[in-house]
């Protein structure tokens, strides 16, 4: 039989704020452990929560740009469980009336974007971490640090609407590129940032009804929540095919071994007895802070890339490079200015990213060294062809490490720019008129003659000009005598 | 309401409390008569009251900023049962068990 799976997320979004949800704790992550820790996010009695504006702000933010309905009165809940990872026993969350309900996410997959559908947002606070299963002595024990244990948190719900893996995978790919966007999370998934449990269930192809579901807890990388649900469809699917019956529980998934393992008892698991906190009062957010909010949001990421493929004339897969973060965008948009939009691509697309790359900088560092409008400079010269390729290129080097605008590199380096492939032409073809012993050579495939043409140009030009943009003459020149 | 034994059993479990199985019956006793103290504001008129489960709205959000209230590890961890090398041990949360 043909099975098909119904799979929806759940998404934990850590807030990039200075401080924790309800007490004013530093929300850093990499702090000695349980050096983050106050009265409040201890749990201890009399300790009361304070609501932190900001990451409200960022769920507004979010829900914002993915159209949910945001309610203007919301509430917080305790969520109890016995998991030893909170210390109040209780996580504040929201439950029965959420901040955020609604929307849907575009995505982009193979063969067009399409719109996910949420659930719902709220806000709530992280667990803190444990670690598990370690050993103390001969006993196994788990090791529990507080630091995270408070941290604001956006939860997402999806739509129980993929399908497949991969739908999943570039779910998350969007909604990390979405967060950055906006700036609320850093959403950098091993550092658990971002992070996902998945409902899976198996239904007959055809049939309405949803199958018993599995969640699997753990999924730590894009990679890892493709991997982690290939590997349970594939029980789901063996155990349904001999006849067995899926059981409704709780899996973590281990990359490393690419296997999964049931928590522990799950009787109690969904217990949570959510109640209405009396500790903090309800979440009253005005049409004015939503109005803010709202006036603050940038272009969205999927709204700027369908922009750039049509005022730029670019291909879709440049509009989505660009687009990956905000200050790759700008930088590109801040270049393009008077230039060929695809010209201005190909250069960040190749030549930017790849030294931002080799350099390990962010693209801030990047735009301070080479600011967009040095760059064009640059790529007006090369629009005009009065530079060759691989002289631009050559000066492209330069920038990296020099101050100057491209004139200056130019004369720096002994290099005139005006002209030089004009200056260069007659040497080339002097040089290969004076040598046609060697230039036989070469065209009877013997190429490594043409390091002494090369050599011989760079003689006649008085070592002026750019070895390689003399290569590349030498090259274009004999291959069109070879063809006629 | 009443809690019979066998829910006294489970709530101990649940809180991590052990308690002798002499006392089982008499805390089972207990337990309803507090449960049974509290229904009593079930059988109160409220319809013409809006629930007020909350503090009153409108109190401010707190900023964004550190604040001094934080403690040092060695006095989180000294309420512990068990600590080691700064973190807190407690029973082991994951059973390897393979589905
Ligand atoms: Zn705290």
């Amino acid at each position: 039989m043909a099975y098909e799976a119904v799979i929806g997320l759940e998404c934990h979004i850590q807030l990039a704020t200075r401080t924790k949800m309800f007490c004013g704790c530093p929300a850093e992550f990499g702090a000695a452990p349980n050096s983050n820790v106050c009265p409040t996010c201890l749990g201890l009695p009399g300790a009361l929560p304070r609501t932190n504006r900001a990451a409200v702000d960022a769920a507004l933010r979010l829900g914002l740009a993915v159209g949910c309905e945001l309610r203007p009165v919301s509430e917080f809940a305790r969520k109890n469980y016995f998991y030893p990872d909170m210390p109040k026993n209780y996580q504040i969350t929201q439950y029965d009336r959420p901040l955020c309900e609604g929307g849907a996410l575009p995505v982009a997959l193979e063969g067009g974007a399409r719109r996910f559908g949420l659930i719902r947002i709220h806000v709530e606070e992280d667990t803190g971490k444990s670690f598990h299963p370690e050993r103390h002595g001969d006993r196994p024990v788990s090791r529990v640090d507080f630091n995270r244990a408070g941290v604001p948190l956006l939860e997402l719900v999806s739509r129980p609407d993929f399908r497949a893996p991969a739908e999943c995978a570039a779910f998350l790919t969007a909604l990390r590129r979405l967060v950055r966007w906006l700036g609320i999370s850093d959403a950098d998934m091993e550092k658990g940032h971002l992070r996902c449990d998945a409902n899976v269930s198996l239904r007959p192809l055809g049939q309405e009804a949803f199958g018993t579901k599995t969640e699997i807890k753990n999924l730590n990388s894009i990679k890892g929540v493709e991997k982690g649900l290939h590997a349970e469809i594939a029980r789901q699917r063996a155990l349904l095919e001999s006849g067995g019956r899926i059981e409704q529980s709780t899996l973590l998934y281990d990359a490393d071994h690419d296997r999964l393992a049931v928590m522990r008892s799950k009787e109690y698991a969904h217990d949570y007895r959510y109640f209405p906190d009396p500790d903090l009062p309800l979440l009253v957010v005005e049409e004015t802070w939503i109005e803010d909010a709202r006036g603050a949001l940038p272009e969205l990421p999927w709204a700027r890339e369908a922009r750039f493929a049509t005022q730029y004339g670019l291909p879709g897969y440049d509009a989505a490079v660009l687009t990956e973060t905000r200050e790759l965008a700008d930088y590109y948009e801040d270049l393009a200015r008077g230039l060929d939009g695809k010209l201005a691509s190909n250069w960040v697309m190749t030549e930017v990213l790849r030294a931002v790359k080799e350099e390990s900088l962010t693209l801030a560092a990047w735009s301070a060294k080479v600011p967009a409008g040095r760059l064009r400079g640059l790529l007006a010269k090369v629009a005009a062809r009065e530079l060759p390729g691989p002289l631009a290129k050559q000066v492209f080097a330069w920038m990296r490490d020099e101050d100057g605008t491209v004139d200056e590199l130019l004369e720096r380096h002994g290099v005139r720019a005006q002209g030089s492939v004009a200056e260069l032409e007659p040497l080339v073809v002097a040089v290969i008129e004076a040598h046609p012993g060697p230039v036989a050579q070469y065209l009877a495939g013997k190429t490594a003659t043409l390091g002494f043409l090369v050599g011989q140009v760079m003689k006649r030009s008085g070592g002026q000009a750019v070895p390689q943009v003399v290569r590349e003459l030498l090259e274009a020149e004999l291959a069109r005598r070879s063809g006629s | 309401m009443a809690i019979d034994r066998a829910e006294v059993e489970r709530i101990a479990e649940l809180a991590r409390l052990e308690i002798a199985p002499e006392r089982m019956g008499r805390m089972a006793t207990e337990l309803s008569a507090v449960l049974e103290f509290v229904a009593a504001l079930g059988r109160l008129d409220l319809a013409r009251l809006a629930p007020s489960t909350f503090a009153p709205a409108g109190t401010p959000l707190r900023a964004d900023e550190l604040d001094d209230r934080r403690i040092p590890a060695a006095e989180a961890l000294s309420a512990a049962t068990e600590h080691d090398d700064g973190f807190f041990l407690v029973p082991p949360i994951v059973e390897n068990v393979n589905p």
